[in-house]
């Protein structure tokens, strides 16, 4: 019954390590090789991740709770986006142009913003607020966070996703946007062809985080956030309404990840009930990267994420990607737990 | 906001209350007695004529095998983790992937018996869950949450992409356990025959090892290791100054529930014949979750419940099946605002959620919280 494997020699494990160490030469050409479009991708897609990454790390900041849910936040946010453009835009119309993209782009952003934003508040109402008010566990806000994001990711499924777009039973399958922005070269860089559509995810996305930042670090609303974030019980005594300011930190976080859904379905044109659950792991890999409560730490930890999950997927091959992106995170908590741009909560409260 | 959580008592809590007073009370022959029962009745299930009223639509044997068995086994090493020693780990079917395919792999490349791998293949999964928890179990507990998850996936991707072990077509012809002809036969069921379409042989092993698991976790929890996980789960920070070498008792909870993940696998791959990545979702591992956190994360009758019912309950009402997911997220949400102790809830477990803190401390910017002593109002 038993059979014997073949006897181990030395000489065959040289033999089959040579065509492992050619390929390695290959591989790391092929990286070379895509060097320059693979950096443009990596830091379109990280823009992307920062943003979601923000509404990870402001409620960390405030909570300390990872909102597990946020990644369903981003997804209504992109069928938000979608929703404007399939009811604008007829499938074979061809491209928009002049005054008319610019007001469907600006439709497609308040929709998104006002969806994701709308479904944070209500979740933090529903969720979140009752665990809040009798002082449970972290574990337990985690659980109802989980629970949320699943019952969330059902629900576009069945109900949501074939009411919309009249899907009647087909709600787990993709959708996708017609092409109503023809992509168009700008420029290159070293042979990397940059279209309009990257250089406006990329000025929408920048738009967005400067603005989130003098949000936080120019108004009183801001304060109010990093008083909280520093001291619930201290800013309270200071005047600061808890409950108002958890409830911005959740509208602001579900806007940045409404647009990021927005920017998303521009770079990708499609979307999925479940389309969140692997961003949402990236973009909370990219606020620990940048350093969890840190709002620039966030955002650069989101384009670094990019950029190394991009490079190392031209290297290990495309399958990889998200392998790659999980990897990093458990190195980045085993030597840095902290994140590249230090961690502003433990600061606060070591 | 709800009367039950500011008591932390109500009728059904006290029915349940003065049903375990008696049974702690009950002389050790009775005890015993009713183990051997409860053994005898669940190896008596499939042959019961219970078939038509638990399950219309599936062979009833089978549905006792897969879902309800392995679900039960899941939650039971699960809850170890999550109940015992309060870690989150939302990667729970990593192990469970990892003691399957070495089943596959080991038994379709080198034929081995299957009782030779059962070992290996639980001392890998075991192996894999230090590898794992090793540079993780040092973090703060909801970082391990998403580590844990992050694993989940990478196994699964990555047996996803290796060809070597069958890519996304899976494994085909895993080996049955052995038969042994003309053996003893149990409620007209030969027990040893392994056969292609006989369930309840698979499932009489999964009772056995189910019996097997509830032994040990019964002895962990009663001894020094399970006061050790308790005062971790209570607080982490007091038991590491008490002296409890908390990293230590980390890693042998997530070895533990690594192992019991990892024998399922292998007892269940060795029914299905063929096993594929696809086998091994994230929302199985939430599955997993919910029935533990259900049931009563801590108490082993209630775990055991919590995985009844969220396996039997989808296959009994089919035309509710579509619908499962939805209702165990909203079930999560809910139990955790109403009733975060669980159904049967372990009464350790449910004063220390009663205190607030269970394991990771309570939720930030929450002013009333357990610790600021009296509750200060903000803003009704």
């Amino acid at each position: 019954m038993l059979r014997r494997p073949a006897p181990f020699r030395l000489a065959d494990l040289f033999a089959s390590l040579l065509p492992k160490a050619i390929t390695v030469t290959e591989q790391f050409n092929n990286l070379i090789a895509q060097f320059w479009p693979t950096t443009v991708d990596g830091v379109v897609k990280g823009a992307i991740y920062a943003l979601i990454a923000l509404g990870y790390t402001m409620v960390y900041g405030v909570l300390r709770l990872i909102n597990f849910a946020h990644s369903e936040i981003f997804m209504t946010g992109s069928i938000g986006a979608l929703v404007v453009v399939t009811t604008l835009v007829a499938p074979t119309a061809g491209p928009v142009t002049g005054l008319g993209l610019v007001g469907l782009l600006l439709l497609m952003a308040v929709v998104s913003m006002a969806a994701s934003g709308g479904m944070a508040v209500l979740l933090e109402q529903i969720a979140y607020r009752p665990l809040r008010k009798h002082g449970s566990s972290r574990l337990a806000a985690l659980i109802s966070a989980i629970g949320a994001s699943l019952f969330l990711m059902e629900f576009f499924a069945l109900v949501v996703i074939p009411w919309l777009f009249d899907r009647g039973g087909q709600g787990r399958n993709q959708i996708a946007m017609a092409r109503f922005l023809e992509r168009e070269e700008v420029f290159t860089i070293f042979g990397a062809s940059v279209s309009n559509n990257d250089l406006l995810i990329l000025a929408a996305a920048l738009l967005m985080m400067f603005l989130l930042d003098q949000l936080v670090n120019r108004t009183k609303i801001g304060r109010g956030i990093r008083a909280t974030a520093m001291d619930p019980q201290t800013a309270v005594l200071m005047g600061v309404n808890i409950d108002r300011i958890v409830r911005i930190t959740f509208l602001v976080g579900g806007a940045m990840a409404g647009i990021a859904g927005m920017l998303f379905l521009l770079k990708y044109e499609n979307t999925r009930y479940n389309i969140g659950f692997i961003l949402g792991i990236k973009a909370f890999t990219a606020a620990v990267l940048g350093g969890i409560g840190n709002i620039r730490g966030a955002l650069v930890g989101g384009f670094v994420l990019g950029l190394v999950e991009n490079y190392g997927g031209a290297f290990f091959g495309g399958q990889w990607l998200n392998v790659v992106a999980f990897v990093v995170l458990v190195l980045v908590l085993m030597f840095r737990p902290t994140g590249i741009l230090g961690e502003s909560i433990q600061q606060a409260r070591a | 906001m709800n009367d039950s959580i500011k008591n932390g008592k109500n009728s059904v809590s006290s029915f349940f209350d003065g049903v375990r007073d008696r049974w702690a009370n009950a002389p050790t022959w009775q005890r015993y007695t009713v183990y051997v029962l409860l053994f005898v009745f669940a190896l008596s299930l499939p042959t019961l004529p219970l078939g038509p009223i638990m399950s219309p639509h599936v062979d009833w044997p089978s549905l006792l095998f897969f879902p309800i068995g392995v679900y039960v086994l899941l939650a039971l090493g699960l809850n170890i983790v999550v109940g015992q020693a309060g870690l989150l780990d939302l990667g729970f079917v990593a192990f469970y992937a990892i003691g399957a395919y070495h089943l596959a792999y080991l038994g379709t490349t080198f034929d081995w018996n299957f009782w030779v791998i059962v070992p290996i293949a639980i001392l890998m999964a075991a192996v894999s869950g230090v590898v794992l928890g090793a540079p993780t179990l040092r973090l703060r507990g909801d970082y391990l949450a998403i580590v844990t998850l992050g694993f989940g996936e990478i196994v699964r991707i990555t047996a996803m992409n290796t060809e070597a072990i069958g890519g996304t077509n899976g494994i085909p012809g895993i080996p049955h356990p052995p038969n042994i002809e003309e053996g003893p036969v149990l409620f007209g069921v030969e027990i040893f025959k392994y056969g292609l379409l006989d369930s309840a042989p698979y499932y009489y092993l999964l009772v056995v090892l189910c019996a097997l698991v509830i032994i040990l976790a019964r002895r962990w929890e009663r001894s020094r290791v399970g006061r050790a996980w308790s005062a971790i789960r209570e607080d982490e920070d007091a038991a590491e100054v008490m002296g409890v070498p908390t990293f230590k008792f980390k890693l042998l909870a997530f070895a533990i529930g690594a192992a019991i993940g990892g024998a399922t696998g292998v007892f269940w791959a060795g029914k299905v014949v063929s096993i594929v990545p696809q086998d091994f979702p994230f929302i199985l591992s939430a599955t997993i979750l919910a029935a533990v956190v259900l049931g009563g994360s801590g108490n082993i009758p209630g775990v055991m419940l919590g995985a009844f019912l969220v396996a039997w309950l989808p296959e009994r009402f089919r035309g509710l099946a579509e619908w499962r997911f939805m209702a165990f997220g909203a079930v999560l949400v809910l139990m955790m605002i109403f009733r975060p102790e669980g159904i049967l809830p372990s009464r350790q477990r449910k004063a220390e959620l009663k205190e607030g803190t269970g394991g990771m401390g309570s939720m930030g910017a929450e002013v009333g919280g357990p610790d600021s002593g009296e509750p200060v109002e903000v803003a009704k």
